[in-house]
């Protein structure tokens, strides 16, 4: 050769090869072994398009609908594609504000120039066609269906509770839920949430770098189909609860009624409440802030919740205890002398029916010191101590001191003092009978819900047994109830004492000196007990009731209470009155008693 | 077959040519495929779609090849410099009257048509370097001549450059290959790798760490080239003291006096002190060693001082993205890392023609044109890439096998700037696209949808297997 430069060619073609080579390691490893590309890609260009199922609708033990669900209208904006248009048609078609349309379109603007968002939420029907017939002058908008609840009868908001959007602790608690998806936040919407959701259908798309859809994903292969949420009735009477809610409107009480020989509750009313179509949509906000703020707590649910003493209703399971221990029978009297507890004025009581028509409190407070000194130690603090661990697990049976498992959220337990309780309230046998004698007429430390006492009432109808209250009447596709509901639960005392203190409760309402006279029921023998809860301070005693009727095979067992209205044989024996009068006869003929309560605001 | 000294289509290098023709229309295709879903369906006719138009651009290029082959090949030796002239003239007139495009200034607008002039002074760049090392006798390292051919490179860079088109700027770079097939010394491909190696140390490492690093380096190439312990020990403990004072003065200088600076100030005492040493006790060979150390901290505290104060924002990230050094997939590194998704899901058989959803969605910016390598890697995989690799490997290598069989010299230095040009486009075109190369917006030839490109790339390509037909005849 006569040029040495020659074999550069060598040189610059070795260069050649070398990138090609280092070209195809690299192509191997992104595209072979490196498989974390295939993955983003799939991210890049997969839209999982969820389609929500209509939620399940709620329906009362008659088969009245009392949640369903109710299409709203949302007008969504595509902003790429909106050209001039009329703005103040628009504006005067959905009644909406101009600077309002103006800044929510520019909200979406900035979300995204190639995605879809509303502007307008919640258009009602009537403006939906209006807009309708127009919308071919804006290009760019559409109108998306979605669906709310809706409570026709606008009653019961503590039972049916609320959805709301879910928060953090609701992602993480189950993988179901996305951020943005809806979820019962209280009540039966909260209880029974896995049946009335149904299940969300998910549709993959294939998508452009601007989230523009381009089609299903392989045909739809991966896809499902969203399925409605389960048809749900319960045990709630529309029209009693519907009653019961006009009697204490503008009171502070509840109202719990239950069918004994089911558990069922026939209706469970909490005031001062609010109306549940104020919690959907586009108020619920609002709304929601200012019930959480009002001093009365419309948001609470006095039926499960608010504990008050039970007072003199708390009689009733002193007497059964005491004829069961056989520390008492049914002639056992007692002299009002007013010495260590007070009374108010009436004849001595001969006889227990006497002393629970009376609601003498001497009478009672001779019968505890019965059932807890019974001189089984000589030691005074030892022998109460032996007496009301006896007591206790007797009335625990009764469902008390324990939270019983309704299907509400949150029910309270309320409270039933036994010899733990006192030891380190005292101090170990540092308590006798002499601290704890006002438990004997349902003050000091014992505590109720009235939901308990609504079952103490059905417990009494049952002479001796209950089953737990309960809402879920049935479940769409599903055969039978939760097994705790059909457990029959039996009291420690022999059902033999329960007709004694129906005697007893029957004359509170029918004979001379009873304390429950306005809780008679034309047509209907009533029994009843008057519980009238002292507060401490100032405060005006709760007037409480509890009855059930008819006395023979009974078919509702109810209680009422009225706080800061005083004594129970007025405001809320009248009203269990009329309750019961509503559920076993239909119709109202005591227009006075009717017109009594209806005239009585608190608030 | 027919004589090849005697027929004109046996002379004509059919190998080149179906290379040619097979990558024109697999790269159609894989621009179907990225532009296929832009707007409304249109068919291939109606000038509507990008696809459309490169069918359009593709017939042209296909005219252009058949005129050139049909020009005699003495046109372009007798004209080179004309036609180079007039280039440099065009590109300062599409400065003045271009419109502005992606911030470069690069194109004529004729009507609706647009057209790129800096693609065709890559061949009349190949065509008058060709001419000048042709020149009878011609001896590469005469200043004269250096200076010639600096003037040619040199020129279209500084107008390319002043289109803001550093991409295209930097294609003229690469007939240092050219040169150096023809004689220029190694020294310059060793400098060349040198700056490479030092300009991404310079961004890698720190220079507080980096100086110091280089410099006990060069400490140890005077022990391994002289055995002179005096020198390393002598030279060990001077930089050791010149580094210390520099690192005690950084602590009352103010932040205006940087480590980095201090420590440049100290090496060029060091420097000026070692010259001294060296040139009185006649080490004279220590000088290279010396002289390369000065000039490697010249060129990185150059380098470092170029990036941080001239360069621009963008410029920097895109320089760091490529080094590593910095991850915002979102950000401007968008385009990288898209492009590397689309590429790494095609997996080892690809998607599928169609049915690639990265391109098909338009998630690869520019993905008809400097992109259009994501195309292929998503569709057709790791074989289809290959495919492409081996094409383009085929075809340099083949350039530079006819170009080797040239007995005119301006024949063989055509051939070898024409295979150095394409050699360019391809190493960084792909890979830019696979994350090994800085984003730089340069085309894929004869698959990157444009006009300009195509044609010039045919133009450049066909004038060089115009020229092999000739190469039977005598050298005049």
């Amino acid at each position: 050769m006569q040029n040495p430069n020659n074999n550069r060619k060598f040189v610059i073609g070795g260069m050649v090869v070398a990138v090609a080579v280092l070209f195809m390691l690299r192509l191997f490893y992104i595209q072979v072994i490196d498989r974390s590309y295939q993955l983003s890609s799939n991210n890049n260009s997969r839209l999982r398009v969820v389609e929500y199922p209509d939620r399940g609708r709620i329906f009362d033990r008659y088969g009245k609908v009392m949640v369903f669900n109710e299409p709203v209208f949302d007008l969504l904006m595509l902003p790429q594609q909106v050209r001039e248009f009329d703005t103040l048609e628009m504006c005067s078609i959905l009644n909406v504000d101009l600077a309002e349309l103006r800044e929510s379109m520019k909200k979406a603007r900035d979300y995204s120039r190639y995605r879809q968002s509303a502007v307008v939420r919640q258009i009602s029907p009537e403006q939906n066609a209006r807009l309708y017939e127009k919308l071919y002058k804006y290009p760019g908008f559409s109108v998306q269906i979605r669906t709310q609840r809706k409570y026709p009868q606008s009653i019961a908001p503590h039972i049916l509770g609320y959805v709301g959007e879910v928060n953090a602790a609701d992602i993480n608690g189950d993988s179901y839920y996305q951020s943005g998806d809806y979820i019962g936040k209280s009540g039966l919407e909260q209880e029974y949430e896995s049946y009335l959701r149904g299940r969300k259908g998910i549709r993959f798309m294939m998508v452009d770098v601007h989230k523009r859809l381009q089609g299903n994903f392989e045909n739809g292969r991966y896809d499902t189909v969203p399925e409605p949420g389960k048809k749900l009735t319960i045990t709630i009477d529309a029209g009693l609860q519907e009653y019961g809610e006009k009697l204490l409107a503008h009171k502070k009480g509840s109202i719990v009624a239950i069918e004994p020989s089911t558990g069922e509750i026939l209706a469970m009313v909490s005031s001062p409440a609010y109306d549940p179509n104020e919690l959907v949509g586009r108020i619920r906000g609002k709304n929601f802030e200012r019930l959480m703020n009002d001093s009365l707590n419309p948001l609470f649910n006095r039926g499960t919740m608010s504990r008050y003493s039970p007072g003199s209703i708390f009689k009733i399971i002193q007497a059964l205890v005491a004829l069961q221990m056989g520390v008492i029978d049914e002639y056992y009297s007692v002299d009002c002398n007013k010495n260590i507890i007070g009374c108010h004025d009436h004849p001595n009581a001969h006889g227990l029916r006497e002393g629970i028509r009376y609601s003498c409190n001497p009478y009672f407070y001779n019968v505890f010191r019965r059932i807890i000194l019974q001189g089984k130690s000589t030691s005074q603090f030892q022998d109460s101590q032996v007496g009301l661990k006896s007591w206790y697990q007797m009335v625990y049976t009764f469902g008390l001191g324990q939270t019983l498992p309704v299907d509400l959220p949150g029910i309270k337990p309320g409270l039933i003092p036994d010899v733990p309780f006192y030891d380190k309230w005292y101090g170990a046998s540092r308590w006798a009978f002499s601290n704890i004698y006002s438990n004997s007429i349902g003050q000091g430390e014992v505590e109720t819900v009235p939901i308990q006492i609504a079952n103490l009432a059905a417990i009494i109808a049952n002479r001796g047994f209950y089953y737990v209250p309960h809402l879920v009447k049935s479940i769409e596709g599903i055969d039978t109830i939760p097994r705790k509901f059909t457990e029959q639960h039996f009291t420690a005392i022999d059902p033999k004492y329960f007709d004694i203190v129906s005697d007893g409760m029957e004359e509170v309402v029918y004979q001379p000196g009873g304390t429950g006279s306005r809780a008679q029921v034309p047509g209907v023998v009533v029994c009843g007990k008057t519980g009238t809860v002292q507060n401490t301070g100032n405060k005006e005693d709760h007037s409480g009731f509890f009855a059930f009727a008819p006395k023979e095979r009974p078919r509702i067992a109810i209680v009422a209470y009225v706080e800061n209205s005083g004594a129970g044989g007025v405001w809320a024996a009248v009203i269990t009155s009329l309750m019961i009068e509503k559920y076993l006869n239909g119709t109202i003929t005591q227009t006075a008693k009717e017109q009594m309560i209806l005239e009585y605001q608190q608030y | 077959m027919a004589n090849p000294r005697t027929n004109f289509i046996a002379r004509l290098d059919w190998l080149t040519i179906i290379l040619f023709l097979v990558m024109v229309g697999f790269g159609w295709m894989n621009v179907f495929a990225a532009t296929q879903n832009e707007g409304s369906p249109g068919t291939i006719l109606d000038f509507s779609h990008r696809y459309s138009k490169q069918f359009y651009y593709i017939l042209t290029a296909l005219a252009i090849a058949v005129i050139t082959l049909a020009i005699d090949g003495k046109v372009w030796s007798f004209f080179s410099f004309p036609i180079f002239g007039i280039m440099l003239l065009i590109l300062p007139i599409t400065i003045l009257i271009g419109r502005e495009v992606n911030g470069a200034r690069a194109w004529i607008f004729i009507g609706s048509f647009t057209l790129q002039p800096a693609e065709f002074m890559k061949f009349a760049t190949a065509l008058a370097l060709a001419k000048v090392l042709s020149r009878y006798n011609f001896q590469i390292h005469k200043l004269k001549n250096l200076l010639i051919v600096g003037a040619i490179l040199g020129l279209p860079i500084v107008l390319i450059l002043l289109q803001k088109d550093t991409g295209t700027a930097l294609v003229f770079l690469v007939f240092v290959l050219v040169l150096f097939r023809e004689g220029l010394s190694w020294v310059v491909l060793f400098v060349a790798g040198l700056a490479i190696l030092l300009f991404v140390l310079t961004m890698l490492v720190p220079l507080p760490v980096l100086l110091p690093v280089i410099s006990v380096i060069a400490l140890m190439l005077t022990w391994l080239y002289q055995r002179n312990l005096k020198f390393f020990y002598g030279g060990g403990i001077m930089l050791a003291a010149l580094f210390g004072l520099a690192v005690l003065a950084s602590r009352y200088l103010g932040q205006e006096w940087s480590l980095a600076r201090l420590f440049f100030i100290a090496s060029v005492i060091a420097f000026l002190i070692w010259l001294l040493i060296i040139l009185r006790k006649k080490h004279n060979p220590l000088l290279l060693i010396l002289f390369t150390w000065m000039g490697a901290m010249i060129f990185i505290f150059s380098v470092d001082f170029v990036f941080h104060e001239i360069l621009q924002e963008h410029q920097q990230s895109r320089i760091n993205n490529i080094l590593g050094l910095e991850s915002d997939p979102l950000g401007r590194g968008y385009n990288l890392n898209q492009s590397k998704i689309a590429i790494g899901s095609g997996g080892f058989f690809g998607k599928g023609y169609l049915q690639g959803t990265q391109t098909r969605f338009n998630f690869v910016p520019e993905q008809s044109t400097d992109f259009i390598f994501c195309t292929v890697g998503e569709e057709w995989g790791f074989i289809g890439s290959l495919i492409i690799l081996g094409m383009f490997t085929g075809l340099i290598l083949r350039l530079i096998v006819l170009a080797e069989r040239q007995r005119s010299v301006f024949s063989r230095v055509y051939g070898y700037g024409v295979a150095s040009v394409l050699f360019f486009h391809f190493a960084i075109n792909i890979g830019m696209t696979i994350g090994i190369v800085p984003v730089i917006g340069i085309p894929l030839p004869f698959f990157s949808y444009g006009g300009s490109s195509l044609w010039a790339f045919t133009l450049m390509l066909f004038i060089f297997l115009r020229l092999d037909t000739d190469r039977y005849q005598i050298v005049s």
